[in-house]
């Protein structure tokens, strides 16, 4: 059911929902949670990656791209923050973070090229390409590094307007601006002429392009915006999460929870990489307290990261099948079941219901 | 014939000895027609002899190894179909290429892309143009949705609707672009005599009011001679007949090319 904007593109309920997470996220959370882990461990990691999530989803979800890289991208960022803030301190933290993710879309437009040409799987190997060359790049040209030697860069303190942001709860806060602000851009884009473009790229190619849409542009716009939001994801994940600027940390393997997350998550949806970003991120700490507290450490650790992978190649292989919209297709479903059958019904309702 | 609003004017495109093969397949051979401003044109031959590759010519999704085609008086050199939609013309598609995940207002709604001129920035910051832009072509959409009396199924995406409607959205989207010159490949196939009644009504509606120049394939003889102004008969890539519905029924190689080919 579409609603008509009262705000940028955003109806009432859906600003009422924002405001009440930005309450959430803005007062409730800081005032409640005391304990550092959560901030460090828990929501900043949740916060960057959803971010990096939203990117994978804007090429892949929307754009109907394989791409498999977002940590390249995220490499990209990361570096490209940590060069800035050491050779140009001068210009405020916010605008070299901007800078940072358009380094990153430079890197995607260039490794986007290969989907004019190749698609699916194929675009999948394509892609990985810039995996393994940002990485190659940063280790091989010291410059990237500073010349660092001994294998640990600290990255610098954020310092917005001449105030720290240190603490683990200034640094959430940090975050969770940048995320909000950037993830409300993604909205507007997607409901958008941007997104509906893309979506049409991804639905009938050769229908797109004969209604006036160049794939051109459009599959290069995709990959660039979506890796600027990488980008600026993996600056925030290097600087507020690792707090050291190490390559390793943006492996291929991260690049695989990204896609996962946005898989389980749900396709072409933004919230989609919210939720599923949260679902990667916990499913393992809570496997892990499981077996810590259940089996009292009687289970293998290697064991339980050998169920951590079956459980996800399981759900991904069912959602693929069964729910291509994924856990936030299903939250959906869940809440609107939950408020029909709470709610008297009215005769509008149950029409309503008949029409959906 | 009444009065039309916009009469039958000069050719809006020339098709000039199109040759076109694939491998050792001859799909259509040194065909020469034009296309009058304003006319509605049928395309008629039996299965195979080469309708729609005409259409993918035309359009650009196929390119002809011999002849040229010339648009408003333009030759159409580097044949892209974005390109070619930007001049002014846009199609359907035998085989219904909508959108399928997306709602049928924003199929429509990505036939006016041409009419939307804000960038990703814009829309992303909603600047008041781009705000503007969107409400002027939902608007525009949501009056193409009625007049298709599609109302009740705006929000639906496409993919979960039976073939008709998506017929009757696909002709939407083509509408939506407000093109000089809309290319209709088999419109009213699959549809009962009620709904290929309707359908022409559209067409001709259209035609009328806005002067949209009608390229059809048509299957169906009866509508063909109930809309056309004049009729190309294509068989075996080549055209054997191009003229008024009247003549081209009497001609006899049409005549002969539909012989033992079984027709409905
Ligand atoms: N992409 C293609 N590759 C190979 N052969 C093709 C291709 N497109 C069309 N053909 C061949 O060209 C010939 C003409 O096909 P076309 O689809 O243009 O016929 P048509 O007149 O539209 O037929 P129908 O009434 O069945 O739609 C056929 O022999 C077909 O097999
Ligand atoms: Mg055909």
């Amino acid at each position: 059911m579409t609603s008509k904007p009262v705000f940028m593109s955003f109806s009432k309920g859906d600003i009422i929902n924002l405001i009440v997470m930005m309450g959430i996220g803005l007062a409730v959370i800081p005032l409640v949670v005391q304990s550092d882990y959560w901030y460090s461990s828990i929501l900043i990691p949740w916060l960057c990656l959803s971010l990096a999530a939203v990117g994978q989803q804007i090429v892949m979800g929307y754009a109907g791209q394989l791409a498999l890289g977002a940590a390249g991208f995220m490499a990209a960022g990361a570096f490209a923050l940590f060069n800035l803030e050491l050779r140009l301190p001068y210009i405020p933290f916010p605008v070299n973070l901007m800078l940072s993710g358009l380094v990153a879309a430079a890197f995607g437009v260039l490794f986007g090229l290969p989907s004019l040409r190749v698609r699916g799987i194929y675009l999948m190997v394509a892609t990985l390409a810039s995996q393994f060359f940002i990485i190659w790049m940063i280790d091989k040209f010291g410059w990237f590094k500073n010349y660092d030697t001994s294998g640990i860069i600290t990255a610098q303190d954020i310092v917005i307007f001449g105030k720290p942001f240190t603490s683990p709860l200034e640094m959430y806060l940090v975050v969770l601006v940048v995320v909000t602000v950037l993830t409300i851009l993604a909205i507007n884009m997607t409901r958008g002429s941007p997104g509906r473009n893309w979506m049409a790229v991804r639905d009938m190619d050769i229908a797109a392009e004969s209604m006036g849409i160049s794939l051109l542009r459009t599959k290069l716009q995709a990959f660039a915006i979506s890796a600027f939001f990488c980008g600026v994801a993996g600056a925030l994940f290097a600087f507020t999460y690792l707090k050291s600027m190490e390559p390793v940390a943006f492996d291929i393997k991260l690049s695989f929870r990204i896609l996962f997350m946005v898989i389980l998550g749900g396709l072409g949806t933004i919230s989609g990489a919210f939720i599923g970003a949260a679902f990667i991120l916990l499913f393992p700490v809570v496997l892990n307290t499981l077996g810590n507290e259940v089996f009292h450490g009687m289970v293998d650790a290697t064991i339980i990261s050998s169920i951590e992978l079956v459980v996800f190649g399981v759900l991904i292989i069912v959602f693929m099948i069964y729910e291509p919209l994924g856990m936030a297709k299903l939250w959906e479903n869940l809440t609107q079941k939950f408020r029909v059958s709470s709610a008297p019904k009215t005769k509008a309702q149950l029409g309503r219901k008949q029409e959906t | 014939m009444q009065e039309r609003n916009f009469p039958i004017g000069a050719p809006i495109l020339e098709v000039k000895n199109i040759s076109l093969s694939f491998g050792g397949v001859k799909a259509i051979t040194d065909s020469s027609f034009s296309v009058l401003q304003h006319e509605v044109r049928a395309i008629i031959g039996p299965n195979g002899a080469g309708k729609s590759s005409m259409l993918n010519c035309i359009n650009g999704i196929y390119k002809p190894q011999e002849g040229q085609i010339k648009f408003k008086g333009e030759v159409l050199e580097k044949n892209n179909p974005n390109l070619i939609a930007q001049k002014g013309l846009s199609r359907t598609f035998q085989n219904l290429a909508l959108f399928k995940r997306m709602s049928v207002l924003d199929n429509i709604l990505v036939g006016r892309k041409l009419h939307m001129t804000a960038n990703f920035l814009q829309v992303a910051f909603q600047t008041p143009q781009a705000r503007e832009e969107e409400r002027v072509n939902r608007e525009r959409c949501e009056e193409i949705v009625e007049f298709l009396e599609i109302e009740d199924i705006k929000d639906t995406p496409v993919g979960k609707l039976p073939y008709g409607l998506q017929k009757k959205v696909e002709l939407g989207r083509a509408l939506a672009t407000e093109a000089d010159i809309l290319l209709l490949d088999e419109p009213m196939a699959g549809m009962n005599v009620e709904e290929k009644r309707e359908m022409c009504r559209f067409i001709l509606k259209v035609n009328d009011e806005l002067g949209t120049t009608m390229v059809l394939i048509e299957h169906d003889m009866g509508v063909v001679m109930d809309i056309s102004d004049n009729v190309v008969v294509l068989d075996y890539g080549k055209i054997i007949a191009d003229g008024p519905p009247e003549e081209v029924r009497v001609n006899q190689e049409v005549i002969d090319a539909y012989l033992g080919v079984a027709h409905d």
